[in-house]
Order: structure tokens, then C-alpha cells, then sequence
């Protein structure tokens, strides 16, 4: 059995259902982020497993043992908050020592612990301030630091990086990463940020409306999304609509041309179907590889520094191209000609629109 | 204008308070005040009910506005509402009431003894001070964001009794305390709960006073002023004080710079 197992959980808050038979399995030591836009029920579950809501239905089992009906303070978890939470009136190190003391740990040994922990953290100059004196990284810090302190069975992450500013953010999020990494502790992270999922996390479940829409690897997640929610949220997407000749074969017609896209495609002939593309498997220029290539006049040129992003209209639709910028090379100038191309390959299958009632 | 209204009758009271000695300026009314034995007897006696008022209420709100904060918050309103009502009953309908209630032939009949027509003053303070108290706590709560700090406190092993009085309590330290200074102005010279239940209080004290002598009163008067006034600079102090800072910061400063150089 994994090491925090969540089954069957549902929560409403009277008539509104939050989270609908949410079931997952997470191996110790695992980085697992719910990603999700808000109000999709990924805080809601965090604080089911935290046990400051208790959920309607389901259990929630962590090193076997079954914590459902456990109060907070006995569960053994440790909780980051995305609004810090230090307590204003402890220093850094009376907010790192509390659960050690709570937990009646010796002085000695609570003093070496913290210690260690602040060192972690690279806050140790500032163990005597308060946090008013404190950035709102280094806060986050210390809230690390302090939820580390007593060695809990799980880390829970609620957006902790949301209240900081970019740079911070992408620098806090490597060193958690790696605090994460070297004590190996098994730990649930919330964001509604898909970089941030991506890049942290050893598996992403992207949950909609309360329930859990696919649950992978970071690049699965990207590269095969398993639904049309996951596809859209997750990156941006070029959708063309496309009708099947042959399921079986898996060739389709796009705009008029016929397209093998080398797999099965679970529709039946004639019927429509959406294929998507990323902005990145469009390509101008340099299209030796690709299956599919079309004329297309540029319409806008976006310059990112590192990514040039590119609307074109080919076929009678508008699609975004992202490409490397080339040092040397100026950007192409808005409605120049151009050829874009893709290979068939990358092309996503998405589910069919769900029939809307009435 | 509007200050001097307020200022000019004070510093008349003050100047009247030291002609006790005819052609020259004293404090001989001052003296005569402090060297009353009753003046002493009813000061400290007040001074005990208020702090055992203040210690009474706090221990009443503070939970009650945490757990409604925590968890009734649709409760809210209505705590409100009857924490003000102390405002719109004046006092003397409260106190007939209490003795009604707990009178002789009642059936918890607190005003038979002395000690119980005390708790029923301490507790008729704790009613009056209602308002304030509740307000400052409440004020308090909504700053320090209480439902989180619960929660961090709670996922660190906590019991809610920690939880309450390690980091709550704490942390609502300078709003107790602001309620505390208001309790303190508003019970200390109390008339009418002290006079109708036979305590000899303060507020007693100054209305007979002020029946028989002349000089002495406006002495009185002044020194209650001052006195009210001392607990609101205490208040300022205390309230604007953060955690690990000392009460007066840049005086102290200034003086370590001093000791320093």
C-alpha cells in the first residue's frame, strides 16, 4: 500500500459538492501537486488530508494508518500557507521550536533542530526577528522551516508561493524543491499555476469541478493530455476542427486535407472531431520533418526575448507559433507570407465536446 | 473652539482645586484628600473590583469572540447586538434587576453576604464593559487573521487550549489590554451599581464628597482626570507596541545609545 492513500473522497458544503470521489495513491517520499483553476476543490482536498475539513465520504490512510476521523493535531502533518501564517507574536525561532515543544522535545536537542532547520532555510542570522521584520520570502522560509521542524509524516503545500513576487517566487520554488528532494518527505502541493506544477513535481492531478480530470507525470500531463479540460488548461493550444475518414487507420480530414495521424481515434468515420497543437509544434521555416505544411500570412509578431510568439492565419483559422529567436536573425515582420508546417504526430485527439442538457 | 469648551471648565476645576488656602496657590486640597483614610479605603477597594472585572471580562470574551470568529461566524451580528445592549440599558434597570434577581428572597440570594453583592458588582462592570471589551477583542481578531494561526498552530500538534493560549492570547495581548484600560475608566468611578448595591466604592465616595466640601471635589475630579487619562496613554503605548520591541522604543534607544557613547 502507498504511503498517503486518499479513496472514495467526497465533501459538500450543503447542496454544493466541492470534491467528488477524489481517489489517490502517493509513494513515499513523492512530490504530488493538484493543480487546478480555483474553486475546482484542490484546497478543499489539501485540508481534508490536513483534517481541518472532514470529507462527506471517503478515507484518507497515511503509513497505514487511517487518519479520517483524526483531529489536525494528532495527524502528523506539516502545512505551509500561502498567507505565511507565523505567529506575530514568537520569533523565528520560538516559530520554528513551537511544534518541538509541543511535541516535549528536550531543549538541547530542540535547540540543535531548529538550528539545523534555519541553516536549511539560509535564515539562521535572523533567528531573533519577528515577522514584521521579515520579507515575505523569508517568512515563507521560516513557515518551512517551522512545519519541517517536527519530522511530519506529510508535507502539505497550500499555494505557498502565490503571495510572493515573480522572482522569488521561481527561486523559492527551486530551493523547496530541494529541501523536499534531500529530507525525502512525502509531500501534497495546491497551485493553480501550471509552471509551477510542471516544474516541481514528480506527478500533477489536474482537477475540474471537484473531480480529478488525469493524474501523470509532468510531461504526460503536457505531452498526452487525457482530457479536453487538461489540454486547455495546461499550455496554450491551437484547437482545428477536423472530420474522421477512418477511425481505424486514424486519417482524418483537415481543412480538406487528409492527415494520417498514425494511431486509432476512438470516433466513428464522419463524425467531428477537435485536434489540438501546441504553440511549439508549429513550426516556420525549416519544415524538412513535417507532414502538413501550409501557406499562411503573419499576423502578429510577439518578441519574449527567449521565445518568439507568432499568429498567423492559414487555412482560414488563426494559429500561435512559438519558436526559439535566433541571435543575428531579426523577428519576420507582420503580414509577411510564410509557410508553416507540423507533424501529424503531435497533433492531440481531444474528447468530444460534452452535449450540453436541455 | 470645540476644545476649549472641554478645556477651559477642566483647567477651572484644577485652578479652583488649588485656592484651598485663601491668597495663595496649594496643594493643601490634594493633601487633605490623600490623607483620608475612606479616600484610600474606596480607591483600592474600586481599584480591586475593576481588575477583577477586567480578568472576569476578558476571560469571558476572548473565547467567546474566538470560537464565533472560528466557528459561528453567521452568529456574528448577533453576539454584536447583545454586546451592545449594556449601551441602550442604563445601568440602574440592570441593577434593579440583579437585585430582583439575587435578592434576599431570591433563589441564589447573592445580596445577603458581602462577598456576593462584590461578584454581583464585578460582574455588573463585566456587563457595562461589554461593549468595549468585545469591540477591542473583536478589532483584534480581524487583524491578526485567527482561523489561519488556529490551523498552523493546530497541524504543528496543538491543542485548542495550546492553541488558545499560546498563540492567541499573545497575540490579542494589546487589545486585551486596550479593552482592559477601558474597562478600568469605566468601572473605577462607577456611581450607581456601586451606590444602589452599598459598596463603598469610588464612584460613592466622590458624589458624597462632592455633597459636603468644596475644594476637595474639584482635587478629586482632577486627579480622576488625570488618572483616566494616564490609562489612555498607557493604551496608545500598549496597542502600538509589536512583539520584541520595548514599550517606550526610542527612548530606550536612546538611552542604550547614551550608555554606549
Amino acid at each position: 500500500m502507498s504511503y498517503l492513500s486518499i479513496s472514495g473522497v467526497t465533501k459538500s458544503f450543503g447542496s454544493n459538492l466541492v470534491v467528488q470521489g477524489f481517489d489517490l495513491e502517493v509513494e513515499r517520499g513523492e512530490f504530488v501537486s493538484l493543480l487546478g483553476p480555483s474553486g475546482c476543490g484542490k484546497t478543499t482536498m489539501l485540508r481534508i488530508v490536513a483534517g481541518f475539513e472532514s470529507p462527506s465520504a471517503g478515507r484518507v490512510v497515511m503509513s497505514g494508518e487511517d487518519v479520517t476521523n483524526l483531529t489536525p493535531n494528532k495527524r502528523r502533518v506539516g502545512m505551509v500557507f500561502q498567507s505565511y501564517a507565523l505567529f506575530p507574536n514568537m520569533s523565528v525561532f520560538e516559530n520554528v521550536a513551537f511544534g518541538l515543544k509541543i511535541a516535549g522535545i528536550p531543549r538541547p536537542e530542540l535547540e540543535r533542530r531548529v538550528a539545523e532547520l534555519l541553516e536549511m532555510v539560509g535564515l539562521s542570522a535572523l533567528k531573533d526577528r519577528y515577522s514584521y521584520q521579515l520579507s515575505g520570502g523569508q517568512q515563507q522560509r521560516v513557515a518551512l522551516a517551522r512545519a519541517l521542524a517536527p519530522r511530519p509524516r506529510v508535507l502539505l503545500l497550500d499555494e505557498p508561493l502565490s503571495a510572493l513576487d515573480a522572482q522569488i517566487r521561481v527561486s523559492l520554488r527551486t530551493e523547496m524543491r530541494q529541501i523536499q528532494r534531500e529530507l525525502g518527505i512525502t509531500t501534497l502541493f495546491v497551485t493553480h499555476d501550471q509552471e509551477e506544477a510542471l516544474s516541481m513535481s514528480d506527478r500533477v492531478v489536474v482537477m475540474n469541478g471537484g473531480r480529478v480530470e488525469q493524474v501523470d507525470v509532468p510531461h504526460r500531463i503536457y505531452q498526452a493530455p487525457a482530457t479536453r479540460f487538461v489540454a486547455g488548461f495546461v499550455g496554450a493550444l491551437n484547437l482545428f476542427e477536423a472530420k474522421v475518414i477512418n477511425a481505424a487507420k486514424g486519417t482524418v480530414a483537415l481543412s480538406g486535407v487528409e492527415i494520417a495521424l498514425g494511431r486509432k481515434v476512438p470516433h466513428k468515420a464522419g463524425e467531428a472531431i477537435t485536434l489540438a497543437l501546441r504553440p511549439e509544434a508549429l513550426r516556420h521555416g525549416g519544415l524538412e520533418d513535417c507532414d502538413v505544411v501550409l501557406p499562411a500570412i503573419l499576423s502578429d509578431v510577439e518578441f519574449l526575448g527567449s521565445v518568439l510568439r507568432l499568429r498567423a492565419s492559414a487555412g482560414g483559422a488563426t494559429v500561435m507559433i512559438d519558436s526559439f529567436s535566433t541571435a543575428g536573425t531579426a523577428p519576420p515582420v507582420p503580414g509577411s507570407a510564410t509557410t508553416i508546417g507540423f507533424r501529424a504526430s503531435d497533433l492531440l485527439v481531444l474528447d468530444p465536446v460534452p452535449a450540453q442538457a436541455g | 473652539m470645540a476644545a476649549s469648551y472641554f478645556l477651559v471648565p477642566l483647567y477651572a476645576t484644577f485652578q479652583f482645586s488649588l485656592q484651598m488656602q485663601r491668597g495663595q496657590w496649594s496643594f493643601e486640597a490634594y493633601r487633605v484628600v490623600l490623607g483620608d483614610q475612606r479616600f484610600l479605603n474606596t480607591i483600592s477597594y474600586s481599584a480591586l473590583a475593576s481588575l477583577a472585572a477586567i480578568i472576569v471580562g476578558a476571560l469571558i470574551v476572548v473565547p467567546t469572540a474566538y470560537w464565533v470568529r472560528l466557528k459561528l461566524p453567521r452568529l456574528r451580528p448577533v453576539i454584536e447586538f447583545v454586546t451592545l445592549l449594556p449601551l441602550i440599558i442604563p445601568p440602574i434597570v440592570l441593577v434593579f434587576g440583579y437585585i430582583r434577581m439575587y435578592g434576599s428572597s431570591s433563589l441564589l440570594p447573592l445580596t445577603v453576604s458581602d462577598a456576593g453583592t462584590n461578584l454581583l458588582m464585578v460582574m455588573g462592570y463585566v456587563v457595562l464593559s461589554l461593549p468595549y471589551m468585545y469591540r477591542a477583542v473583536d478589532n483584534g481578531m480581524a487583524v491578526i487573521n485567527i482561523a489561519t494561526l488556529t490551523e498552523a498552530a493546530e497541524s504543528l500538534g496543538a491543542s485548542r487550549l495550546r492553541t488558545v493560549l499560546s498563540v492567541i492570547f499573545p497575540n490579542l495581548r494589546s487589545a486585551i489590554i486596550s479593552g482592559a484600560f477601558l474597562t478600568f475608566s469605566i468601572s473605577f468611578g462607577e456611581f450607581v451599581l456601586a451606590s444602589l448595591l452599598n459598596r463603598d466604592a469610588f464612584g460613592p465616595y466622590l458624589v458624597l464628597i462632592g455633597q459636603d466640601r468644596a475644594y476637595e471635589p474639584a482635587a478629586l475630579a482632577s486627579m480622576t482626570f488625570a488618572l483616566t487619562w494616564g490609562c489612555m496613554v498607557l493604551m496608545q503605548l500598549y496597542a502600538n507596541r509589536k512583539p520584541g520591541q520595548r514599550l517606550l522604543p526610542r527612548l530606550f534607544a536612546r538611552i542604550k545609545g547614551k550608555s554606549q557613547s
